[in-house]
């Protein structure tokens, strides 16, 4: 059944407390290499039948509306995976 | 004329008990209202509680922002109704759009319990009248996602447009940007704040102060404006 995938990640310019948690838990392990881990949220919407346009433009209006706050994130994806 | 100040319970809600004991210690009628109706009982102003409704899914206050009585809540703060939102109430006021910026976790990731010092910011609304404007209060704080966040315009208009209605003094205990603890509505009525006035309305219970333990009572200011803020529109 085909899916659409939203994708939400916390501004850029904000603080990702989570992020920095799992960062400081990088260090502790000694998992070297990356300098910053920020975590995001993956909204699965599964689609039965076809994917229109119509249901496109309402998963996008969703992913704005209510899977995102606009002040503190910003929908980085919304996409069609089969 | 008994004022009735309605607490609407969400699924998750923890201190809607304790804010309609608080409402009682002020005088005034507490009406427990639940959030899957449309029914506001007539009540004459709203506390939104604390707590973790829908378990915080989704961000804090979003679910219950959705909620099917919100759109009643909406309906009175446009004409003017005192609501408060305490805590996750804040939040779902944020949530719906009915004050500006958001919630995210504290900074230091830390849940914070502590007696809290505010400065009142602004003593002209529906919830603060009772106290004198730079008057500062202790009331408890106890969240783990209180950091409060605008961007810079927001912050701006906020703050020239006096709508910063509490700071955090001392300390910071979250993160919030520009020590913001509580915001209000251009009109006044409509306010919203992370610490719970609703935990220091009772001798024995509240915050310790320099005269005995436990005997701090500084939220019933907020429950007593608000009464006073009805009567003076019933009269």
């Amino acid at each position: 059944m085909p899916t659409i995938v939203v994708d939400v990640m916390p501004k850029a310019e904000l603080l990702d407390p989570q992020g920095k948690a799992v960062s400081g838990a990088f260090a502790r392990l000694g998992v070297a290499g990356f300098s910053q881990v920020r975590i995001g949220k993956r909204f699965e919407l599964t689609v039965d039948g076809e994917v229109t346009d119509e249901l496109l433009a309402e998963a996008r209006r969703v992913a704005e509306d209510v899977l995102s706050n606009s002040v503190i994130e910003d929908v980085v994806g919304v996409e069609v995976a089969e | 004329m008994t004022v009735r100040i309605g607490v609407i319970t969400f699924p998750g809600s923890l201190d809607d008990r304790d804010a309609q004991r608080a409402i009682r210690h002020a005088g005034a009628e507490p009406v427990a209202l639940w959030h899957g109706s449309h029914d506001l009982e007539d009540v004459d102003a709203l506390v939104l509680p604390g707590g973790f409704s829908y378990g915080d899914y989704l961000r804090s206050g979003a679910i219950a922002a959705l909620s099917p009585i919100m759109s009643d809540v909406k309906d009175a703060a446009a004409h003017g109704m005192p609501i408060l939102g305490i805590c996750n109430g804040f939040q779902m006021l944020v949530e719906a759009h009915l004050l500006p910026g958001g919630l995210i976790r504290n900074d230091h990731r830390h849940f914070v319990r502590r007696d809290q010092r505010l400065t009142v910011e602004n003593a002209s609304t529906a919830w603060t009248s009772a106290f004198t404007q730079g008057q500062e209060i202790v009331i408890p704080l106890k969240n783990g996602e209180g950091g409060y966040i605008a961007g810079d315009e927001t912050l701006d208009r906020l703050e020239g447009e006096g709508l910063v209605a509490f700071r955090y003094a001392g300390v910071n205990p979250n993160g919030s940007l520009r020590d913001i603890a509580g915001l209000t509505n251009e009109r006044g009525n409509v306010v919203g704040l992370m610490p719970h006035p609703e935990h220091a309305t009772e001798p024995g219970f509240g915050p310790d102060t320099a005269a005995a333990m436990r005997s701090g009572v500084d939220g019933l200011g907020f429950f007593h404006s608000a009464i006073a803020a009805v009567a003076a529109v019933a009269a």
